[in-house]
């Protein structure tokens, strides 16, 4: 490293402090920061910044007080009067734009899942031009598809008392009171239209041997309202909006750009108008202009490194919207999934899912002595030797009435709880039991009984049994025996909650419209119905809700003024700026010659945040981590080595252009969560807790959406508070008891 | 381990490739067959070369975007898996392991070992779809009873993932097997049937159109796919398309 | 024809028919062997070489669906080659060595028959129409022990020749049948015909071969 690269000036500094320059000046005038001048500038040395970055006082008056309540700036405009009425009033009297201006007006879709696949095909279908962007090679490939267990619908064919009111109910409590109820009851709504559908698009949903749809169970719900495809539910349903999307291509009226990032929004007279992309393929800019930009591309959990996102899973079209003035919701509701594999090394790349239908039929446990789990770890022992009566089935014991099916948040804060108190099984001692053994047996006695054989005979039962569980998640098992090299026939699977869907994101109103007009936000990639904690099977309804049902309708409320702007020319000044500055990024992330890799600086980064950020979280070691994400980020800019060149195809900088915007939102992540003072849902605060350990919730000052505002680069994010009203049900503590 | 790796370099589409060897130290039986490429390519970054360029995305199998041609073998040796979800353990300290790209006319080099597969997309943009509008209100999902085998048989075909394995297996590079599945999940299905016709011929004529060649029945694309989608999808085929072209 | 699916449909229904026709000349082969000093084998043969529906419509339709075969084989090998212009540098594919390699078993089956044509066909029609030969029911007989009794050469040509026709008979006969969409190559009972069936006409075949060099 070159001198330059060990002294910082005062607005690099300012930079990686994320304050102002003047505030660094005011902290050298008094002293506070220690500077040498060269050539007549300050210059802080690096020496200096580890002791500014370790002292706590400067750093301090950066975290942001919220202050007084202040009016939120933007409409959530949900309709008014009675809640189930709200969206069919609201269909009636929003502004529609006629089949003729559809010809005439262009929409951007950036994202191919669920969300932005089902909507593209809507769209085009109603006679808007429409254009899709996805990084993958294909559309297929968006990470919809690794959704295993099913869709909620309340289509009430079990019988078993489900309805619109009480899949509104679950998600409200499963989200713990911190969303809205407007949007939510929609989504209840319209939840069984997506079932018919799809149905007619083709989806091979399972069914039962009259030819019926069949259902199952998800985790925090009473009622069996899932529809399933095998394990495979978001890969059938991405699917078929795919095929609904391939026929607007085959029609002319969407035009496809695979391999393709987002990589800027076009802003002009406070409207959306465009977005720059580049081609993967040849590293070409690109303009695309537009009436309104649709934003689908999904959660931002890979800021955590490991998770079960897909690698290529991003915040990058989210962030951009973001500092081009979108607020960003909730930022720390992060879910955390229960069952997933555990890590087995460093080297470990991606977490992978074991779908929460598993936990239908499994029984969660750890051994009740201590010296067993012990043993265990040092593989002296097998789970499969350890006695009934000393396996502790912490979930049944905790919770009787949920059982093994309590809401995810609780099923992985509780996994954490018994690992942390030393009874955690693999050899890192971070991970629990999940058994099948008990399902194995009953079903085998159950298909002797029905099929007239011995149920007495041990091997036929079990032999029976396996049967039973192959068909239902065969492809489930195999899948972990592949990854783990272990039986799950034969000894219990080993599970470790993992970071899986982002409940925050771009702040959108009733209308899926974000603060920047034209600008829309749908699907994983809004801050959603699913408040503090996502219920299972609930993120493929609400893709395909937003998708097939909401967007198509509440986005001509907004192009009806747009019909005589005509096409939008991206010959302006606004394109010539955005297509700099991507350019001076891409520049500017491939100056350096040398240094270390782009994963090595996500890593990090990832380390940062499960540790600091993940499962519970305190206000000490939040702090401790925005600051080391600051310093993180400036090590990255300085250190990290992109090879090959930028027109060419080179993943190297795609990765590097994502995990600097990961370093940028994992801080206002970390800032989010400790403004937060309070826990519920997926965010759990150390310092709010009951007395046997579950989340305590502060309704009195939380009852609220934080919706982060950019302030420009060295400025601190400021926060704006969307109240919550909840007019249709009562605000209580979640009980799974 | 350590281990020795053949693999294909091609700057881009434009340029020739060529085989390159590299070796790769502290391998774990536990490491997944692309994390192993993954540290090379950590390796490679850090001597300041261009890291090895293959498409990877969801990392658990049912993505469709890994591909690799393995010691000869699309997705590696074992069966029923995806480059993504095969293991170290498959493999011993001191071994070679060849590794190519898909390769196929229809499916040209990007870069390194990855391939451009958009005929793929536009074999399903032929017809891959039961034309039904997705905004308007349609029948109850229950009002029309599928029976069971249906449905299972219609699922199995939809279970491909598009990864594009039958076309590397196959030695003519012929696309019928993902035809096929396409084809055989709608004409399963009631819903599929008012189309059929339309949809099996469409898609055959861009799958032609595409540059695959011609299916000579040798089962390899079944015995190399991923997600084990019968041979019976090409027969199935065989027959829609015949159906379709003599009853007019 | 331009469809892929049509082509491989015609070349597995020229097959169907070329391997009744195999089956029908190894029945009339066969009866060479029974101990009658030649006398049913020489009939039917007098019967096939100067009936005029044999001679003058199922001899071209025979004619032409060999040619037909062949050529469509050749044309399929060709597009089949084109469509993977840059092969594999390390090639191990699970399919069996028959079912890829056609085109080779295909290719000595052709030359086999130009040596056959050679060898029974040429001197027949060179009797018949050129030297106007008179009707002579007896001379068959003699005809296929001059070729075969001592002449090993002739003989181990036409065992191995007869060999890889079963190989490619026992891929082609199931083949067709997945082709025409009748029933899965891998279908048990399809792979047992089709065993049953090239077997027969290998051995068959080979039987008569040896009989009479033999003999």
């Amino acid at each position: 490293m070159d001198n330059k690269g060990q002294m910082l000036s005062i607005k690099e500094l300012a930079d990686m402090l994320n304050v102002s320059q003047k505030t660094i000046r005011r902290h050298i005038n008094s002293g506070k920061i220690k500077s040498v001048k060269l050539g007549g500038v300050h210059r802080i040395s690096r020496e200096e910044v580890s002791t500014i970055l370790e002292g706590e006082e400067i750093i301090e008056d950066q975290i942001i007080n919220s202050g007084p309540a202040q009016e939120f700036p933007f409409p959530s405009k949900v309709p008014s009067g009675e809640l189930k009425n709200k969206w069919s009033n609201h269909k009636g009297t929003i502004n529609l734009v006629s089949p003729a201006n559809k010809r005439n007006i262009d929409v951007i879709v950036v994202g191919t899942g669920l969300a932005g696949a089902s909507a593209s095909a809507t769209l085009a279908e109603l006679g808007y031009n429409v254009k899709a962007f996805c990084f993958q090679d294909s559309p297929r490939r968006a990470h919809s598809i690794a959704a295993q267990g099913g869709i909620n619908a309340s289509k009430n064919y079990q019988g078993d008392g489900d309805s619109d009111y009480r899949l509104f109910y679950d998600t409200i409590k499963g989200g713990d009171y911190r969303s809205r109820e407007g949007n939510v009851y929609r989504l209840a709504e319209v939840s069984a239209n997506i079932i018919d559908q799809c149905v007619a698009q083709g989806v091979p949903f399972a069914r039962d041997y009259g030819g019926l749809l069949d259902n199952r169970s998800f985790g925090g719900v009473l009622v069996s309202r899932t529809f399933y495809a095998k394990g495979q539910t978001g890969q059938q349903l991405l699917l078929g909006a795919y095929s609904a999307l391939n026929r607007q291509i085959n029609r002319g009226k969407v035009e496809m750009f695979s391999r393709h990032e987002m990589m800027d929004l076009v802003i002009k007279d406070g409207k959306a108008r465009g977005i720059i992309s580049r081609n993967l393929i040849n590293g070409k800019i690109e303009r695309h202009g537009a009436h309104a930009v649709v934003i689908a591309s999904g959660g931002y959990g890979n800021v955590f490194y490991l998770s079960t996102n897909a690698m290529g899973s991003n915040v990058t079209a989210n962030w951009k919207v973001h500092k081009k003035g979108a607020f960003f919701a909730n930022p720390c509701f992060t879910q955390i999934h229960p069952t997933c594999i555990p890590v087995s090394g460093d080297h470990q790349s991606k977490l992978t899912l074991m779908s929460e239908s598993l936990r239908n039929d499994g029984r969660i446990w750890v051994p009740k002595i201590k010296e067993d789990a012990e043993k265990i770890r040092k593989k002296e022992i097998k789970p499969t030797e350890i006695a009934e009566e000393n396996r502790d089935y912490y979930l049944e014991r905790r919770y009787p009435a949920f059982g093994n099916l309590v809401p995810r948040d609780v099923a992985s804060r509780a996994a954490k709880e018994r690992c942390d108190a030393g009874y955690g099984v693999n050899k890192t001692g971070q991970a629990v039991y999940l058994d099948f053994a008990a399902a194995i047996e009953r079903y085998g006695e159950e298909k002797a009984v029905s099929s007239g054989q011995d149920k007495n005979n041990r091997e036929l039962v079990k032999k029976l049994g396996k049967e039973i569980i192959k068909a239902k998640y065969g492809n489930l098992f195999q899948m972990y025996e592949k990854i783990v090299d272990e039986n799950p026939y034969e000894t219990p699977m080993q599970i470790f909650p993992a970071v899986h869907y982002t409940m925050g994101g771009i702040w959108v109103d009733y209308n899926l419209m974000t603060t920047i007009p034209g600008c829309f936000a749908i699907g994983e990639a809004n801050f959603s119905d699913h408040g503090a904690n996502r219920l299972g099977a609930s993120a493929l309804m609400q893709g395909l809700a937003d998708g097939y049902f909401v967007l198509p309708y509440t986005v001509g409320d907004y192009l009806a003024n747009d019909i005589k702007t005509g096409k939008i020319n991206t010959d302006t000044k606004e394109f010539d700026e955005a297509e700099l500055s991507v350019k001076a990024f891409i520049k500017k992330i491939m100056s350096n010659k040398s240094g270390k890799s782009v994963d090595y600086y996500h890593r990090k980064l990832g380390k940062i945040m499960w540790e600091k950020c993940g499962m519970s979280r305190n206000a000490k070691d939040l702090k401790t981590a925005i600051k080391e994400i600051r310093k993180l980020r400036h090590d990255f800019y300085a250190g990290v080595f992109v090879p090959g060149s930028a027109d060419n195809y080179n993943e190297e900088l795609v990765k590097a252009g994502r995990v600097s915007d990961f370093l940028e939102l994992g801080e206002l992540f970390a800032i989010d969560a400790l403004e937060r003072n309070e826990s519920c849902g997926g965010h759990f605060r150390e310092e709010y807790q009951t007395p046997e350990g579950e989340a305590l919730r502060n309704d009195e000052e939380f009852t609220f959406v934080s919706c982060w505002e950019h302030m420009g680069k060295d400025n601190r994010p400021k926060l704006n508070k969307e109240e919550l009203k909840f007019d249709s049900v009562e605000l209580k503590s979640r009980s799974y008891k | 381990m350590e281990l020795l790796l053949k693999i294909w370099r091609q700057a881009n589409g434009q340029k020739k490739g060529s085989m390159v060897n590299y070796e790769v130290k502290n391998i774990e039986p536990d490491m997944s067959f692309l994390e192993m490429l993954d540290i090379l390519n950590q390796g490679l970054i850090e001597t300041g070369e261009e890291p090895v360029a293959f498409d990877h995305d969801c990392r658990e199998g049912i993505c469709g975007m890994c591909s690799l041609v393995i010691n000869g073998s699309p997705h590696g040796p074992d069966r029923g898996t995806t480059t993504c979800q095969l293991h170290m353990r498959r493999f011993k300290s001191g071994d070679t392991i060849y590794i190519e790209p898909f390769r196929g006319t229809a499916f040209p080099v990007v870069k390194d070992l990855v391939v451009d597969r958009s005929a793929f997309d536009r074999i399903q943009q032929s017809g891959g779809y039961v034309s039904i509008n997705t905004s308007g209100n349609t029948v109850d999902a229950n009002a029309a009873p599928i029976p069971k085998p249906d449905a299972d048989e219609a699922f199995n075909a939809a279970a491909c993932i598009g990864c594009g394995a039958c076309v590397a297996a196959c030695k003519n590079s012929s696309a019928m097997l993902f035809v096929g599945a396409k084809v055989s999940q709608y004409s399963r299905l009631p819903q599929g049937k008012v189309e059929a016709k339309e949809r099996v011929i469409n898609m055959v004529k861009q799958m032609d159109k595409e540059g695959f060649g011609n299916c000579t029945n040798t089962g390899a694309c079944e015995a190399h796919c991923p997600k084990g989608i019968s041979l019976e999808n090409i027969l199935n085929l065989n027959r829609e398309y015949l159906k379709a072209k003599i009853i007019k | 024809m331009q469809s892929s699916i049509v082509k491989k449909v015609l070349m597995a229904l020229s097959g169907i028919f070329l391997m009744i026709f195999l089956l029908q000349h190894l029945s009339i082969n066969l009866t060479s062997l029974i101990p009658d000093n030649g006398k049913t084998f020489n009939t039917i043969s007098h019967f096939m070489g100067y009936n005029p529906l044999v001679q003058f419509v199922l001899q071209p339709i025979l004619i032409f669906g060999v040619f037909f075969h062949f050529i469509m084989g050749l044309v399929l090998e060709y597009e089949n080659r084109a469509a993977r212009k840059q092969k594999y540098v390390y090639s191990n594919t699970r399919s069996s060595w028959i079912s890829r390699n056609m085109i080779i078993t295909g290719l000595v089956i052709l030359s086999f028959l130009m040596l056959h044509f050679y060898d029974f066909w040429v001197p027949e029609i060179q009797y018949k129409y050129i030297d106007h030969g008179i009707h002579n029911s007896s001379k068959y007989f003699h005809e296929l022990q001059e070729k075969f009794h001592g002449q090993t050469l002739r003989t181990i040509l036409y065992c191995v020749s007869f060999i890889l026709l079963g190989l490619h008979l026992n891929h082609g006969l199931s083949s067709s049948a997945q082709s025409v969409g009748a029933v899965k190559k891998e279908n048990g009972r399809i792979r047992l015909l089709a065993n049953i069936y090239s077997i027969s006409i290998t051995s068959g075949f080979i039987i008569v071969a040896l009989y009479h060099y033999f003999v």
